[in-house]
């Protein structure tokens, strides 16, 4: 049986597996996010350009992926992953199901961060001639930035869990890590080792998430 | 714009908020000439907000139509309406300046909107700072003013278009006797440097005294009574313009030459 310190670079190689799924997830899901999210909140009733039929068909759209359990999520987009990276096994083929599973839930955080704004405010954009576009643009996405950054704390937290679960399913990482000598070879001290490494990130990314947006906060 | 025709010419606009509610404004008509300052008066609920927000284009009234310098813009389509509201600076209630956004930028705002080029919003922006007194402000953010100083980049930013109407709701609520008197003068002088017409909303019966040449009172959606300034306030013909000017009947300290000169014409009120 290998010792703790034998799996030294196999914890290493799973950090930053963990770290490179989560990054480039969480930076598409926000692309993603910021787009899908600021056409909820410009429909939304109480939005800039409010289009019943539009903001139902986009809240349905992300309802039905948010209310997809994510392990499931993964299995049914099996062919398609296959399809777009060639593997349904290793990394790059967890971030196909993670930037589809986190999208829709970063367009609802971006939505309610945008929907925060003061209406006051956007009336007034409105009054000096903004379009929707330029009230997005130039109101929403800059006033709301210290929301969109916590926002995006919570999307890399909830990346970083929902990227554990991809490991359940040969995806890499930690999660992978955890499953294979943790639960299948019953190493309890991987386990529990995997567990603060997964915890360390969620702090440090939290620390990071709340102290950038005091700063940028000029309210 | 022909001479004579009005700056702001509001025709039988009225306005519900729900098909079974009351009407919020019944027929209301209104026209202020080119280079005038005009006060509408109003108890809360009176309809002023919704007035000003029917002039703003930010509700479409159910009948009647306005003019703005000469256009119609009950009937503008959209695109149209984006060009031609540059011709309107509004200062609001709460101002709604941007937190993200520092004084200069907040004044080039609406230049940037209109898409005019970046030498021309410099220029400009440094004109309104430098008119407004707020130009070693420039790099600060709304948050790191006082009241004064933002309410005068609000004015600035009103301004920025250069427009030929100028809307504001209730200017002086919520500000401290002296601050409310050097605001009502910068208004005063903006209508005379500017050549702007100007219609405030107010319920401070003194502070449209001070500065209005005609007064529009409301009353549950209608007009009660229009008029000059001076003879409406000397002698009140509606019930409840009696009450406004007794609700303020507390002498107001609003210390400049300009409004003094105009209470004492208007006698104490």
């Amino acid at each position: 049986m290998n010792s703790l310190s034998e799996l030294g670079p196999a914890f290493l190689e799973a950090t930053l597996q963990t770290l490179a799924m989560v990054s480039i997830a969480v930076l598409c899901c926000a692309i993603f996010g910021l787009l899908l999210g600021s056409w909820l909140a410009v429909t939304s009733p109480q939005g800039i350009a409010p289009s019943r039929g539009v903001h139902q068909v986009l809240a349905a759209v992300v309802n039905v992926s948010r209310s997809i359990p994510f392990l499931i999520l993964i299995v049914l987009l099996l062919p398609f992953t296959r399809l777009l990276v060639g593997t349904s096994i290793g990394t790059a083929a967890a971030i196909v199901p993670l930037v589809i599973g986190g999208t829709p839930y970063a367009a609802r955080l971006v939505e309610a961060a945008l929907l925060d704004v003061d209406p006051g405010l956007i009336q007034a954009m409105i009054t000096m001639g903004a379009s929707p576009v330029q009230s997005v643009w130039k109101a929403y996405l800059p006033e709301a930035i210290p929301g969109l950054i916590r926002a995006f704390t919570v999307l890399a937290i909830t990346m970083i869990n929902f990227s554990a679960m991809a490991g359940a399913v040969g995806g890499g990482g930690l999660g992978d890590l955890a499953i294979r000598y943790g639960y299948q070879r019953f190493r309890l001290d991987v386990l529990i080792l995997c567990c603060i490494v997964l915890i360390a990130q969620v702090q440090l990314i939290q620390f990071a998430g709340n102290f950038l947006a005091r700063k940028l906060d000029r309210r | 714009m022909s001479l004579h025709q009005p700056a702001i010419d509001v025709r039988a606009i009225s306005k519900r908020f729900a098909p079974d509610a009351p009407l919020a404004l019944d027929a209301v008509s209104l026209a202020v000439p080119e280079g005038e300052i005009h006060g509408v008066l109003g108890l809360s609920g009176a309809g002023k907000t919704t007035l000003l927000r029917c002039i703003a284009r930010l509700e479409i009234p159910e009948s009647g139509n306005i003019l703005i310098a000469g256009s119609d813009w009950t009937s503008l389509p959209a695109p149209e309406l984006c060009r031609e509201r540059g011709k309107m600076g509004i200062v609001f209630q709460q101002l709604h300046l941007l937190s993200s956004r520092t004084v200069e930028a907040n004044i080039s705002l609406p230049l940037e909107l209109n898409r005019r080029p970046n030498a021309v919003i410099k220029a400009r922006v440094a004109e309104l700072m430098q008119w407004f007194r707020i130009t070693e402000k420039a790099k600060n953010y709304p948050a790191q003013l006082s009241g004064g100083q933002r309410q005068r980049v609000a004015l600035a930013r009103a301004l920025a278009t250069n427009p030929s109407v100028l809307l504001a709701d209730e200017p002086t609520s919520a500000l401290d006797p002296e601050t409310r008197a050097s605001v009502l003068n910068t208004l005063h002088n903006i209508r005379d440097q500017f050549g702007v017409t100007i219609l405030i909303i107010t319920h401070d019966i003194h502070s449209a005294a001070a500065i209005c040449d005609e007064i529009t009172v409301l009353d549950a959606g209608r007009i009660a009574e229009s008029g000059s300034t001076h003879q409406i306030l000397q002698s009140p013909a509606a019930e409840i313009t009696k009450r406004l000017m007794a609700h303020n009947a507390s002498p107001q300290n609003i210390d400049t030459t300009l409004h003094r000169s105009r209470f004492e014409e208007i006698g104490q009120i």
